[in-house]
């Protein structure tokens, strides 16, 4: 029993809504790898930003005492949750703003809509937020009546091309500018019907498209990058403007933000505000962030709410192995330098959360036995890009190992076919229990140098496992004598005098 | 149970086990290595990365900056707080092309739409090439530096630093804040960025050296 054990333990709860692989990661990724156009997009817009990462970082002499320092400050937010959101509760509530909580995806639905209710209004715009992405906000609303219009670049092209995003921080990253001129084209009223492939003009079609909506909405929807709780303030970063739109003209604004998101103080904003430009866009500083501390008389929305997220949060932060995947700030550098989601993308995953930081978050705030999330957690060569570039140092690598042993506990002693690993290893157990059984193996050896052929290489092995490690590469052929055999021949029978020579 | 009190205990249970908090390691660049020259150059230099225009004057010289840059504007708007004395020109005295936004006389955003605006600016990062404004009577409200497609924003020297941490304890986090680096851009199409998306599209910096 722990000493500081207090209270009654109880069973974590568990998240909802966008969070699972609808299919094992494996089948989706067979399908998804089959798209060349994709792979193409992908391998282009990944280059190019880890490229960038890569410059804007090295910039910076003291990169790694930032990663330091806000590797630390989240650990200590995490030890610290209870005593900070009542912090932040407090601040936010004495200057006006209303915080509402929600356990899990559709408590949170309800509330938002609520509170478009009561503006009376069928119409929101959205700031891009992976919150109310999570929780299938647009989905739910739209179901009820109400439009919300997403209005950062990529999520629109993603909105209007009836798509889902791919990708944390740029979710049309999967679509290249020709297939975007073809959703404008196909989707947006009053576009130039000669619109080009230029991204500028792009750019411009979305803002002329936008804008009217910007100047008449009542109500916006956000989410938040930080909290900090000694202030009550809230921030979002973003590029376009579009943001500073939606947090400035609406009359109301309602923000959906996960309850590990705060920060103790105003001024560990200097740790996080080098890390998550840096790291996202691989800019210095993206070009807008804004911060507001509930209501501020005659400037901005006058209705301002909070609705604080947990849905499966604190299930994630019960897992002592798994918690610091809380620390996330979602930047995306691990997508970005992950060979498997280079490869695969976004959608393969199902889950909001793609790519390294996806495959331990959905499963850890589901649970290793949702649906296919357990197959997530064997997305990954275990390279280590993903650690090395996470700005507050979340192991990946390790707490995927981690969840890979949950997921073989989940399925112990449950009654099932043996796998071919499953006989492979009894293979191998039966071999390597005893030199006898191993000598007898060995005289199989020459075997293997007849199946390899004259190129002494063997191309093809049976099965599924086998089979598939052998589709992409070659076995070079066995030896014709075993070590053991040649050490017998040379040295006799293998003993040797206490000088270490053989006999 | 109320939502609130039943995530609060899930809270409590899932960290029984009582983790530590560490101290927090600060051994990241606090304090400036840079003489202010450096620093005032390295500001300009991000800030024309970012596509932003930027002129260095005298104080002497800023009215007739100003009018230079709202040459060819059919409309700007100043904030209520912004000295007299930036706009003591021939061609801004009296200018009927003038708005000004003030409590008690709001412009409406259709008044604000595609025109310019002179704003102050509370402390710039020359590091990232980022302008912080506050909302104090010479920067205004949120909205007269946003929906207008010019932005005319005036650094005053004594108010650029190098670092980041040197510029938080200038600022009051809980005034609605405003960090601008560069004018709104997008890097959504293939990672190409592109300038000038909501926000104004155009901005032009004046840094004026003996302010």
């Amino acid at each position: 029993m722990s000493q500081v054990f207090v209270g009654m333990p109880t069973l974590p709860a568990h998240g909802s809504g966008n969070l699972f692989a609808t299919e094992s990661f494996p089948e989706a990724a067979h399908h998804e790898l089959r798209n060349g156009q994709l792979r193409s997009n992908l391998r282009h817009a990944t280059t190019s930003i880890r490229e960038k990462r890569a410059h804007v970082v090295g910039e910076l002499p003291d990169w790694e005492d930032l990663r330091s320092a806000g590797s630390a400050t989240k650990e200590a937010v995490m030890a610290g949750l209870p005593a900070l959101l009542e912090q932040f509760e407090a601040n936010f509530t004495a200057r006006g703003g209303i915080i509402h909580w929600a356990r899990d995806a559709a408590e949170a639905n309800r509330i938002v809509e609520s509170l478009i209710r009561e503006q009376d209004t069928d119409e929101v715009v959205k700031v891009k937020s992976m919150a109310t992405q999570e929780i299938g906000l647009n989905e739910y609303l739209e179901d009820r009546g109400i439009h919300a219009f997403e209005t950062d670049l990529a999520e629109l092209i993603v909105q209007l091309g009836h798509d889902k995003p791919s990708h944390i921080l740029v979710p049309a990253i999967h679509k290249n500018r020709s297939q975007i001129r073809d959703i404008f084209l196909k989707e947006m009223q009053d576009v130039d019907p000669n619109l080009s492939n230029d991204p500028r003009e792009l750019a411009m079609a979305a803002r002329a498209h936008l804008r009217r909506k910007f100047l008449s909405a009542k109500v916006a929807i956000s989410g938040a990058n930080f909290a900090l709780a000694d202030t009550g303030t809230l921030g979002v970063v973003e590029s376009e403007g579009n943001g500073r739109m939606c947090l400035t003209l609406p009359e109301t604004l309602i923000t959906v933000m996960g309850i590990e998101k705060l920060l103790p103080h105003a001024e560990d904003l200097e740790v996080f505000m080098q890390l998550l430009p840096r790291s996202s866009t691989g800019e210095r500083m993206n070009p807008y962030t804004s911060f507001w501390t509930g209501v501020t008389e005659d400037d901005g929305p006058q209705n301002v709410h909070l609705v604080l997220l947990d849905n499966g949060r604190t299930a994630a932060l019960a897992d002592v192995h798994g918690r610091s995947a809380l620390h996330c700030i979602r930047c995306s550098a691990c997508m970005n330098v992950c060979p498997v989601y280079e490869r695969t993308g976004g959608h393969a995953y199902g889950s909001t959360y793609p790519g390294p930081i996806g495959a331990i978050l959905s499963p850890l705030m589901t649970g290793i036995q949702a649906e296919e999330n357990n197959s997530l957690p064997y997305a990954s060569s275990l390279c280590g890009a993903c650690y090395d570039v996470c700005p507050v140092k979340i192991n990946i690598p390790e707490i995927l190992v981690h969840l890979r042993g949950e997921d073989v506990d989940a399925r112990r002693g449950k009654p099932r076919l043996p796998s071919e690993m499953d006989l492979m290893m009894k293979g191998v157990q039966w071999a390597f229990s005893s030199g006898a059984r191993l000598g007898l193996l060995e005289k199989a050896l020459p075997l293997g140098k007849l199946a390899a052929g004259p190129d002494k290489k063997i191309k093809r092995l049976p099965g599924h496992l086998a089979g598939g490690w052998t589709s992409s590469r070659d076995i070079p052929a066995p030896p014709t004598q075993s070590f053991r055999d040649w050490w017998a021949k040379e040295h006799g029978n293998g003993t040797t005098d206490s000088s270490g020579k053989a006999k | 149970m109320e939502a609130r009190e039943e995530i609060l205990g899930r809270i409590r249970s899932a960290i029984s086990d009582g983790p530590a908090a560490p101290e927090v390691p600060r051994a990241y660049r606090r304090t400036a290595d840079l003489e202010p020259n450096q620093v005032l150059e390295m500001l300009v230099d991000r800030l024309e990365d970012y596509k932003a225009t930027v002129d260095r004057v005298q104080a002497a010289d800023l009215p007739r900056t100003i009018a230079g840059l709202l040459a060819q504007a059919t409309s700007y708007v100043v904030p209520h707080g912004l000295p007299a004395e930036w706009l003591d020109h021939d061609t801004l005295r009296a200018d009927d092309r003038r708005l000004t936004d003030a409590p008690g006389s709001r412009l409406t955003v259709e008044q604000l739409d595609g025109i310019s605006v002179v704003t102050s600016s509370a402390v710039s990062i020359a590091e990232s090439g980022t302008i912080i404004l506050d909302g104090s009577p010479a920067q205004g409200r949120r909205a007269i530096s946003l929906v207008p497609d010019h932005h005319v924003c005036v650094v005053p020297a004594s108010s650029i630093v190098q670092l980041l941490p040197e510029a938080l304890p200038r600022i009051d986090p809980t005034h609605p804040l405003t960090w601008i680096s560069g004018p709104s851009a997008t890097s959504d199409i293939e990672l190409e960025r592109v300038e000038g998306v909501h926000g104004p599209r155009n901005l032009d910096v004046i840094i004026v050296t003996d302010l």
